[in-house]
């Protein structure tokens, strides 16, 4: 009963922020990369 | 003829640099490997937590919450950490550095994220173990109000102003609102509590649990601190992407005022 009504949903809404949290910050940061040269970055 | 629309806009092309050598963004190699460690960290605690771990005696099923529940609060407390200790080396004159601001801005996004998904959890796990969603529990009480603080520091960073009073501003505010963490930490010690006191962070060091679930906690703790290591850099790097991408468009928006203003 509390595996499929609290379980599943605690593991679907934590793992689905997580993998959506961090597609965003990848497309959002490609999206802000596009124009900068590579060398001007100071994590390169 | 040129007209200052027409120079205008070439100014506006020549200022961005044409990108040069691979464009990956905001990844490097070693956040390459953080990643893949996370991303196939992730997928086993799900089997670890939803198949492996036995039941709890008492619990039932709803004990495998805990596995993204605790690790989920571990994090905010991390993040919110970070953010306290660069907001005070921020403050302090002679580390202070714009880089900082950014590792603490970051840090409290991911915070935030993590204790709204720590209440949510904890909902979830409250309902089949003490019959209601929410109650007005002093560690519940004080968890949602440290996710409203970290809100309104984030608010606080979006307010119009320069880099540096900007970043002044969110380091006091950072401070401030970390004062609550303590106290979430240590509400279960100080008021009577639904919520059950320390299973593995014991004065003592006697870890409340055994074998299969004991391990599985560790490796939800190790996974999300990787995964918390991830969004950390790549987050910090976007923030420096936009600082950079503000004071490009202030530079084209002078440039084509002053243009303007420029007699034909």
């Amino acid at each position: 009963m509390s595996y499929a009504q609290y379980v599943i949903p605690a593991y679907v809404l934590v793992m689905g922020s997580i993998a959506a949290f961090a597609a965003v910050l990848v497309a959002r940061g490609r999206r802000l990369g596009r124009d900068v040269r590579h060398e001007d970055k100071p994590w390169t | 003829m040129t007209t200052p629309s027409a120079t205008t806009m070439e100014t506006s092309a020549t200022s961005l640099p044409a990108p040069s050598g691979p464009v990956s963004a905001t990844g490097t190699k070693a956040t390459r490997v953080i990643g893949v460690l996370a991303l196939v960290g992730l997928p086993i605690l799900v089997l670890l937590g939803l198949v492996a771990s036995p039941e709890d005696v008492e619990m039932g099923d709803s004990v495998r919450i805990m596995y993204v529940h605790v690790p989920s609060a571990w994090l905010a407390y991390l993040a919110f950490g970070v953010t306290a200790l660069c907001s005070v080396f921020y403050l302090w004159p002679r580390t202070r550095s714009l880089t900082l601001d950014r590792f603490a801005g970051a840090s409290a996004e991911i915070g935030v994220l993590f204790t709204g998904l720590a209440l949510a959890t904890g909902m979830l796990w409250g309902r089949p173990t003490w019959g209601v969603f929410w109650t007005w529990d002093a560690r519940l009480t004080s968890t949602a109000l440290l996710f409203l603080l970290f809100l309104g520091y984030l608010a606080i960073r979006r307010l119009a102003a320069p880099p540096e009073v900007r970043a002044k501003r969110a380091a006091i505010a950072g401070l401030i609102a970390f004062i609550d963490v303590p106290i979430v930490h240590l509400s279960v010690d100080w008021w009577r509590s639904l919520h059950q006191g320390a299973t593995v962070a014991r004065r003592d060091l006697d870890a409340q649990l055994d074998g299969t679930m004991l391990f599985t906690l560790f490796f939800a703790l190790v996974v999300f601190t990787l995964t918390y290591v991830w969004l950390l850099l790549h987050r910090q790097r976007q923030l420096w992407l936009e600082d950079q991408q503000g004071d490009a468009s202030l530079e084209r928006a002078i440039a084509e005022r002053r243009a303007e203003a420029r007699p034909t």
